[in-house]
C-alpha cells in the first residue's frame, strides 16, 4: 500500500488543484488533506463527514485573577513574553502562550490552571472519489505536526481495514513541522514547482528536506509556458538532481473554471490538461509501487 | 508604521504586493521577509547582504555525573524533549521549545544551557531600501523563534531609522502568520478571486479580525475565477485597495524575477496609489493633515 504525498514548499503552485485530479484518477485509495492549516480540496470534493472529531493538542495556561498574588514571577520567567500585566493583575495572551508549564509549577499562589488546548476538529468523510480523512485547526493554533500525524495514522488504519491499496495526501506549503510530519516514511513525494524564481528556489529547499528523511521524490512542472527558459532550465535540474520530471503541464485557466465549479480538472475536460495529468498518474504510480518495493 | 502583507493562502502574491510596495514607498522604509520558511522577498528586490547571523534556541545539555535521575525536568517538559530511561538522562534538542522549565526545576544543577541552530538572519540594502531576512535550516521544524529573532533585529533598524515597515508574511492563519502579524499597525489580505482563495482569505479574516487592526485587501489575479471575494468584501466592510488583473505579461514578469510595480507604468501608478491608501489607513497618517 504504497502512500504518495503532493507538495511543493512554495504555495500557490497547484498543488491540491493536481491531487483532485489525481484523486480522480487513482483507483481503490484514501485521500488526506494534510493542509490542516488552509484546507482546499474539501472545495473540490465536497466531503460529506462520517465522524467528527475534536482535536486536543497541549495545554494552555490561565491565570485566576481571584488567586493572583501580583508577584510578577510568571511574566519574568515566561520566554514567550505570553504574560501581560492587565491593570493590577496578569493575564496570559494565548497566542503566545506555547503550553510550557513553567509559569504553572513556579507560581508560589498555584493561581494558574493549565487546561487542555482545543485545537481544531479532524473528520473521516465520504467523497465521489472516496474516502477522505482532514481537518481544520482553529485560528491561531500551533501548526501542529501532531495533527498532521494523527490524520496519517488514520487513514492508514482505514486502509488496513477496508483494503484500500494507496494513500493519496495533499501536503502543507512550507519546509516547517507540519511538512515534516507529512513526509516521514512516505513512499513518493510528488513536488510541484513552477518555472519562476519563487518555485525554484523553494523546490530546492523541499528537495534538501526529502534529502534529509530519505523520502523519494519526482517533480511536476506547473504552469510551464509561463516561462519557457526558466522550465528547461527546472528541467535541466531535475535530470542533474536525478528526479522523475512526472510532467510539465502549461497553465490553463480551465484549472480555475472547474475550481470554480466544484469539480477536477479531469472531470471538467478530456484532453488537454486531464490527458497529461492522465499520462503522469501512470508514470507516478509506476515509480511509487517501484520506491515502496525497494 | 508596521505593515504586514499576509494571506490565508500560498501563492496568492505577498511576495508581489511586498516587493513592489517597498519599491514605491515615498518615505524610509524597510522590507522585512518573515516568511522563514520559504523566503523569497531577496529574489525580487535583490538586495545586496551586509551582513548575516546564525540564529540559535536555548536548549538543555545534561551532565551525567551531576544527575540524580529525579525526574523533576521530565515531568515538566511538555514537548516529549527530555526523558528518563531509568536513572539515564536523554534529550531530544529537536523537540525543545527553549522554554527553559527543565533548567528552572533541576535541583542538581545537572542541567546547562546548550543551542541548537535555527537558521540564519541576513540584511542588507536595496536601493534606498533596508532589507532584512530569515532563512530556516532545513530540518529545523520551528518557525516562529527565528521569525522572533529576524523582527526584533528589523524593528531595532526601523526604530532608530525612523522607518516603516513592510512584512512579507508566512502564509496560512496558524501560529507563524499570528506572530507575523501581532505586531502590524495595519495588516493587507492578499487574496485571488477563485473558490480557494475565499476560502483561506475567510479564514484570515476571521483570525485576524479579533486583533482590532485596519484591515484592507488586495485582490491580485483579478478576471481570473468568479467575484465571491468581493462580494465577501463588500459584506464585512472590508475595503479592497487594489484589484490586480490576472495578465500574461504580470506573470511572465513575475517569473523574470522582476518587481510587477516596475514592470508596466500602470502598475507602478496601481502600486503608488496603493502605498498612499495603506498610508493612510496606519498611524501618523500623512491623510489627516489633509483631511484637517
Amino acid at each position: 500500500m504504497p502512500e504518495i504525498l503532493i507538495i511543493s514548499g512554495k504555495g500557490g503552485t497547484g498543488k491540491t488543484s493536481i491531487t483532485g485530479a489525481l484523486a480522480h484518477l487513482a483507483k481503490n485509495k484514501i485521500i488526506c488533506d494534510l493542509d490542516v492549516d488552509a484546507p482546499d480540496l474539501h472545495l473540490l470534493l465536497a466531503p460529506q463527514a462520517i465522524q467528527v472529531h475534536d482535536f486536543y493538542s497541549g495545554n494552555e495556561a490561565i491565570i485566576d485573577p481571584e488567586l493572583c498574588t501580583y508577584c510578577g514571577l510568571c511574566q519574568e520567567k515566561c520566554r514567550f513574553e505570553a504574560i501581560i500585566e492587565d491593570g493590577e493583575a496578569y493575564r496570559v495572551d494565548p497566542l503566545k502562550c506555547e503550553g510550557c508549564k513553567l509559569c504553572v509549577s513556579l507560581c508560589p499562589a498555584e493561581a494558574i490552571a493549565f487546561p487542555q488546548r482545543h485545537c481544531g476538529t479532524w473528520q473521516v468523510s465520504d467523497t465521489r472519489m472516496g474516502p477522505m480523512v482532514h481537518a481544520q485547526l482553529f485560528p491561531g493554533q500551533e501548526n501542529s505536526g501532531r495533527l498532521v500525524a494523527l490524520l496519517r495514522q488514520h487513514a492508514r488504519e482505514l486502509a488496513q481495514e477496508k483494503g484500500y491499496e494507496l494513500i493519496l495526501s495533499d501536503g502543507p506549503p512550507g519546509i516547517g513541522c507540519p511538512v515534516i510530519s507529512s513526509m516521514s516514511g512516505t513512499d513518493l513525494a510528488v513536488l510541484v514547482t513552477e518555472p519562476t524564481p519563487s518555485g525554484r528556489h523553494d523546490l530546492e529547499r523541499v528537495l534538501e528536506l526529502c534529502r534529509h528523511f530519505k523520502v523519494p521524490a519526482g517533480v511536476i512542472i506547473n504552469k510551464c509556458d509561463i516561462n519557457a527558459e526558466q522550465s528547461r532550465s527546472l528541467a535541466d535540474y531535475c535530470a542533474r538532481e536525478g528526479l522523475e520530471l512526472f510532467a510539465e503541464l502549461p497553465f490553463d485557466p480551465a484549472m480555475v473554471q472547474a475550481m470554480v465549479r466544484g469539480q477536477v480538472i479531469t472531470e471538467y475536460q478530456k484532453d488537454g490538461l486531464a490527458g497529461e495529468l492522465a499520462r503522469a498518474w501512470e508514470k507516478i504510480m509506476q515509480t511509487a509501487e517501484r520506491k515502496k518495493a525497494a | 508604521m508596521i505593515l504586514a502583507v499576509a494571506s490565508g493562502k500560498g501563492g496568492t502574491g505577498k511576495t508581489t504586493v511586498s516587493a513592489s510596495l517597498a519599491s514605491v514607498w515615498p518615505t524610509p522604509v524597510i522590507a522585512v521577509d518573515l516568511d522563514v520558511e520559504e523566503p523569497n522577498l531577496h529574489l525580487f528586490l535583490r538586495p545586496e547582504i551586509q551582513g548575516s547571523e546564525k540564529a540559535y534556541m536555548e536548549v538543555p545539555l545534561a551532565d551525567e555525573d551531576k544527575c540524580t535521575a529525579c525526574g523533576a525536568c521530565s515531568d515538566i517538559c511538555q514537548f516529549k524533549a527530555i526523558s528518563l530511561l531509568g536513572d539515564v538522562l536523554i534529550t531530544f534538542p529537536e523537540m525543545c521549545h527553549g522554554c527553559g522549565a527543565c533548567l528552572e526545576v533541576c535541583p542538581a544543577g545537572a542541567l546547562t544551557p546548550d543551542r541548537r541552530e535555527l537558521g540564519e538572519v541576513s540584511w542588507g540594502q536595496a536601493g534606498k531600501m533596508g532589507f532584512f531576512m530569515g532563512r530556516l535550516r532545513v530540518g529545523e521544524a520551528m518557525s516562529p523563534p527565528l521569525m522572533r529573532f529576524v523582527r526584533a533585529k528589523a524593528a531595532k533598524l526601523a526604530t532608530a531609522s525612523a522607518a516603516d515597515m513592510i512584512v512579507d508574511c508566512p502564509p496560512g492563519v496558524s501560529c507563524p502568520a499570528v506572530n507575523a502579524v501581532m505586531d502590524a499597525d495595519v495588516i493587507l489580505l492578499v487574496t485571488e478571486p477563485t473558490p480557494f482563495g475565499l476560502y483561506d482569505f475567510r479564514l484570515a479574516h476571521e483570525a485576524f479580525a479579533p486583533m482590532n487592526k485596519p484591515m484592507a485587501a488586495v485582490i491580485n489575479r483579478a478576471g481570473l475565477g468568479d467575484d465571491e471575494v468581493q462580494r465577501y468584501c463588500r459584506r464585512h466592510d472590508l475595503p479592497i485597495l487594489a484589484e490586480i488583473p490576472y495578465d500574461r505579461e504580470v506573470a511572465q514578469a513575475y517569473s523574470q524575477g522582476q518587481i510587477v510595480a516596475q514592470a508596466t507604468p500602470a502598475l507602478k501608478v496601481a502600486f503608488e496609489d496603493l502605498a498612499a491608501q495603506v498610508r493612510c489607513v496606519g498611524p501618523n497618517s500623512p491623510c489627516e493633515a489633509a483631511h484637517a
